[in-house]
C-alpha cells in the first residue's frame, strides 16, 4: 500500500509526534526547549523534501504543487516560532506566569499542533483532513487558555464554542459531499478521497455540492477568521502565549482555508454547480471592511494586530474568490507574506509586551528611545503589513487589486477603501506605539531578534526581488486553482 | 428483513432524535437537561445499532457503544458531578424565552426539510429523509447553544448538535472513517468537560470551598457565563 511507504510524508508527520511524546515527558526547559526547534528543524527538512521527493498519492495522503507550498510555509513558520518560543517562554518561566509543568505540556502541544496542520494539508481522504483540523483547534484551544487568567479562559472557551460549531458545520459538509459522490463513484472509501472526488466529480449532482460548499464555507470559514464569523479570533490572539498568536495568524488560518481551497476547485470542476468564487469574494470583501474599521479602537495591541489578521485574510479570500491566473497567483503570494510578516509581528509584540508588562497601546510609547532594535523591527513590520513598498505585501496588494479593476473595477472600490482604512489605523498607531515621549519600561529585554529578522528579510527581498523559480511555481499553482 | 420494516425504524429513530431536541429546548433545570441528553444519546446509540444492522456494517457497533457508554452514561455523570460541585443546578440561563426559543425551533425543522428534500430529490428517500432529521437536529443544537447563557447547557446544546452529525454521517451509507470521526468527537468532548471545568475549580480556587464557589458563581453572573 502507498500510506507505508516511507517518504518525506512519513518524516513529516512522525517526527512531529515523536517530539510530542518526547517532550511530554521531559523535565527542564531549556532542553526541552532546544528539542522543541531541532524536532521543528528536521520537520522543515522533510518538507523541504517532498520538492524533489515527491510521493505517488495514496488513499489518505497527497502531495501535489498546490499543497507543497503550505507545507513548506507551516513549517518553515513553525520552526522560526519555536526559535522565537525559546526566549519568549524563558522570560514567562522567570516572571512565573507559566511553571515548569505548564512547560513540558505546552511543547508537547506545539508538536502536536504542528502535526495536526501538517497532516491536515498532506491529507488527501477529506474526512481525514476533517479530524485534523479539528485535532488542531482542539490543542490551540488548550494553549490559548494555558495562563488560566479570567480572560484567558473567556477566550478559550470562546474560542472552543465558535471553533466546534464551525467544524461541526465542516464536518456536515464533507457528509454531504461524500452524498453527492456515492451514487457515481460507489460506497466506501473511494467517495471521500480527493483525488477520486475531482475527477468524477462534474457526474455530481449539483444541488447537493452547492449545499454542501456553503457548509463548508461557513464551517471552515470560521476557522479562517472570516467576517461575520470571527469573533474567536481576536481573544485567542490576545490572550494566549504569543508564540501560538504568531501561529495562528501565520499557519492555523492558513490550513483552514486550504481545506476552503480544496472544495473551491470541487464546485469548480462541476459545470452545474454554483460559482463558488463570488460567495469567497463577498465574505472576504466584508471580513476587509470590517476589520479595516474594527483597527480603529483597538485598545490591545495583540488584538489589533489580530484584526489585521481578519482584515487580510479577507483579502487572500478575496482574491481566490475572484480567481483567474493572476488573481490566485496575488491571493498565494499574499498568503505567503502575510503569513510570514504578521508572525515577524507577534514575535516583536511578544518581546515588547514582556519588557512593558503590558498589551494596552496607551501605556506603550516611544520604542525607538527605549528598544530601538525591537522598535525599529515594529516600525519595519507595521510598514510591510500595511502594504507599503518596498516589502512584498505591497506587491500582492497591487496585483490583487490591478486584477479587480481589469475585471470588475466595481468591486475594486470597496476594496481599495479597505485598504486604505485599514492602513491609516495602523499608521496611526504605530506613530504612538514607536516614536515620542517614551512611557513604560525601559529595562533591556533579551530577546531573539534571528526569527524576526529573518521573516522581515525575506518579505523585504520579495518585495524587490522575486527569484524566477518561486514565480514559475505560484504560475503553476495558480494556474491550478482555477 | 423487509426493506419497508428497516426504513420505518430509522425514520421513528430519527424522528424521535428530533422530537427529544425539541424536549432539550424546554427545559428549565439543569438536572432534567442532562436527563433528556442522556435520553437523546440512547436513542442516538439505537438508532446507529439499527444502521449497522441494516446496512451490515458492524463498524458501525462501535460508534454506537461510544454513543451508549460515553455519551449516555460517562458525560452525563460527569456533568452530574460538576453541577453539584458549582452549585448551579437551579439554573439555566436563557437569552431567549422559552416560548420564542421553539417557535423558532420549529422554523429550523421547516428550514431543513425544505432545503433537504428540494437538494436531494435524486438520492434514495431513506437518505434525505435521514439527512433532513438530521440537519434539524445539527440546527436545534446550534439554537440550544445560541439561547442559552451558561457553559453546561452550551456543551449539551453542541453535544446534541453532535448527535444529529453522527446520525447523518450513519445515515451516508458506506461512508468511511465514521468511527474514527465520532472518536475525534468524544475526545473533543471529554477534553473539554475535564479541561474547562475542572482546571477552572482546581487551579483557579485552590480549594473547593463554599466561598470559593460563592466567588465563582458571582463571576458567573458578572460574566452571564461560566
Amino acid at each position: 500500500m502507498n500510506a507505508i511507504t516511507v517518504s518525506g510524508v512519513t518524516f513529516l508527520l512522525v517526527i512531529p509526534v515523536m517530539a510530542a511524546a518526547v517532550l511530554a515527558v521531559l523535565p527542564g526547559y531549556r532542553l526541552s526547549a532546544g528539542l522543541n526547534i531541532a524536532a521543528a528543524f528536521l520537520t522543515l527538512l522533510a518538507a523541504l523534501s517532498l520538492f524533489v521527493w515527491k510521493p505517488a498519492p495514496g488513499p489518505y495522503i497527497l502531495v501535489d504543487d498546490l499543497n507543497i507550498v503550505f507545507v513548506v510555509l507551516n513549517c518553515f513558520v513553525g520552526f522560526t516560532t519555536s526559535v522565537f518560543s525559546a526566549s519568549y517562554i524563558a522570560h514567562e518561566l522567570e516572571t512565573g506566569r507559566l511553571t515548569v509543568v505548564h512547560l513540558r505540556f505546552y511543547h508537547a502541544m506545539y508538536q502536536v499542533l504542528l502535526f495536526a496542520m501538517n497532516l491536515a494539508l498532506v491529507a488527501n481522504n477529506i474526512g481525514l483532513m476533517w479530524v485534523a483540523i479539528e485535532m488542531a483547534t482542539l490543542t490551540t484551544v488548550i494553549m490559548v487558555g494555558i495562563y488560566r487568567t479570567e480572560a484567558a479562559i473567556e477566550a478559550a472557551w470562546k474560542y472552543f464554542i465558535l471553533g466546534s460549531v464551525g467544524i461541526a458545520l465542516a464536518l456536515f459538509g464533507t457528509i454531504l459531499v461524500y452524498m453527492a459522490a456515492r451514487p457515481v463513484v460507489g460506497e466506501g472509501q473511494d467517495g471521500m478521497v480527493w483525488t477520486v472526488l475531482i475527477q468524477h466529480v462534474s457526474a455530481f449532482d449539483p444541488a447537493l455540492l452547492d449545499l454542501a460548499f456553503v457548509f463548508l464555507l461557513l464551517g471552515y470559514g470560521t476557522k479562517v477568521g472570516l467576517a461575520p464569523l470571527h469573533a474567536w479570533l481576536p481573544d485567542a490572539h490576545a490572550e494566549g502565549p504569543t508564540p501560538i498568536s504568531a501561529v495562528l495568524s501565520g499557519l492555523l488560518l492558513n490550513v483552514a482555508l486550504y481545506a476552503v481551497l480544496r472544495f473551491k476547485l470541487l464546485l469548480a470542476a462541476n459545470p452545474g454547480a454554483i460559482a463558488p468564487g463570488p460567495l469567497m469574494a463577498a465574505m472576504g470583501l466584508t471580513s476587509l471592511i470590517f476589520a479595516g474599521f474594527m483597527l480603529y479602537r483597538r485598545h490591545d495591541i495583540k488584538r489589533m494586530f489580530a484584526y489585521s489578521s481578519i482584515e487580510h485574510m479577507g483579502i487572500i479570500v478575496f482574491a481566490f474568490g475572484m480567481g483567474g491566473p493572476l488573481a490566485n497567483f496575488a491571493g498565494l503570494l499574499h498568503m505567503t507574506m502575510h503569513s510570514l510578516t504578521k508572525s515577524a509581528i507577534f514575535f516583536t509584540v511578544g518581546h515588547i509586551a514582556q519588557v512593558k508588562g503590558t498589551q494596552t497601546i496607551a501605556d506603550i510609547r516611544g520604542l525607538t528611545v527605549t528598544h530601538p532594535m525591537l522598535g525599529w523591527s515594529l516600525v519595519a513590520g507595521v510598514i510591510a503589513i500595511s502594504g507599503l513598498p518596498p516589502f512584498g505585501i505591497f506587491m500582492s496588494e497591487f496585483l490583487v487589486v490591478s486584477s479587480t479593476f481589469a475585471r470588475v473595477p466595481l468591486l475594486a472600490i470597496p476594496l481599495v477603501a479597505g485598504l486604505l482604512v485599514g492602513f491609516a489605523a495602523l499608521m496611526l498607531r504605530l506613530q504612538g506605539l514607536a516614536f515620542g515621549e517614551p512611557k513604560g519600561s525601559s529595562a533591556p529585554v533579551q530577546a531573539s531578534y534571528l526569527p524576526m529578522a529573518a521573516h522581515l528579510g525575506l518579505v523585504l527581498t520579495a518585495g524587490l526581488y522575486l527569484p524566477p523559480p518561486l514565480v514559475t511555481w505560484f504560475q503553476h499553482v495558480a494556474s491550478l486553482l482555477g | 428483513m423487509t426493506g419497508r420494516l428497516a426504513f420505518d425504524v430509522s425514520h421513528l429513530l430519527a424522528g424521535g432524535l428530533v422530537l427529544i431536541s425539541f424536549m432539550l429546548l424546554y427545559q428549565n433545570r439543569l438536572y432534567s437537561l442532562l436527563n433528556v441528553f442522556a435520553l437523546q444519546a440512547i436513542v442516538l446509540a439505537l438508532s446507529v445499532a439499527w444502521q449497522a444492522f441494516v446496512q451490515g456494517a458492524p463498524h458501525l457497533y462501535i460508534t454506537a457503544a461510544i454513543a451508549l457508554i460515553f455519551k449516555a452514561t460517562i458525560i452525563p455523570v460527569a456533568l452530574h458531578r460538576i453541577i453539584v460541585r458549582l452549585g448551579i443546578h437551579r439554573e439555566v440561563d436563557t437569552v431567549v424565552g422559552i416560548g420564542p426559543t421553539m417557535l423558532a425551533g420549529i422554523a429550523l425543522v421547516a428550514l431543513s426539510m425544505v432545503v433537504m428534500l428540494r437538494v436531494t430529490s435524486e438520492a434514495d428517500s431513506l437518505a434525505r429523509e435521514d439527512l433532513a432529521f438530521a440537519l434539524s437536529v445539527v440546527l436545534l443544537g446550534l439554537l440550544m447553544m445560541v439561547t442559552r447563557g451558561n457553559a453546561v447547557s452550551q456543551v449539551i446544546g453542541f453535544m446534541s448538535l453532535e448527535n444529529g452529525l453522527i446520525l447523518a454521517a450513519t445515515g451516508a451509507k458506506g461512508m468511511p472513517l465514521v468511527v474514527e470521526i465520532s472518536v475525534a468527537f468524544s475526545v473533543l468532548i471529554a477534553f473539554i468537560v475535564i479541561g474547562i471545568f475542572l482546571f477552572r475549580i482546581r487551579e483557579r480556587f485552590d480549594t473547593v470551598d463554599l466561598e470559593a464557589l460563592d466567588r465563582l458563581r458571582d463571576d458567573r453572573y458578572r460574566g452571564g457565563r461560566l
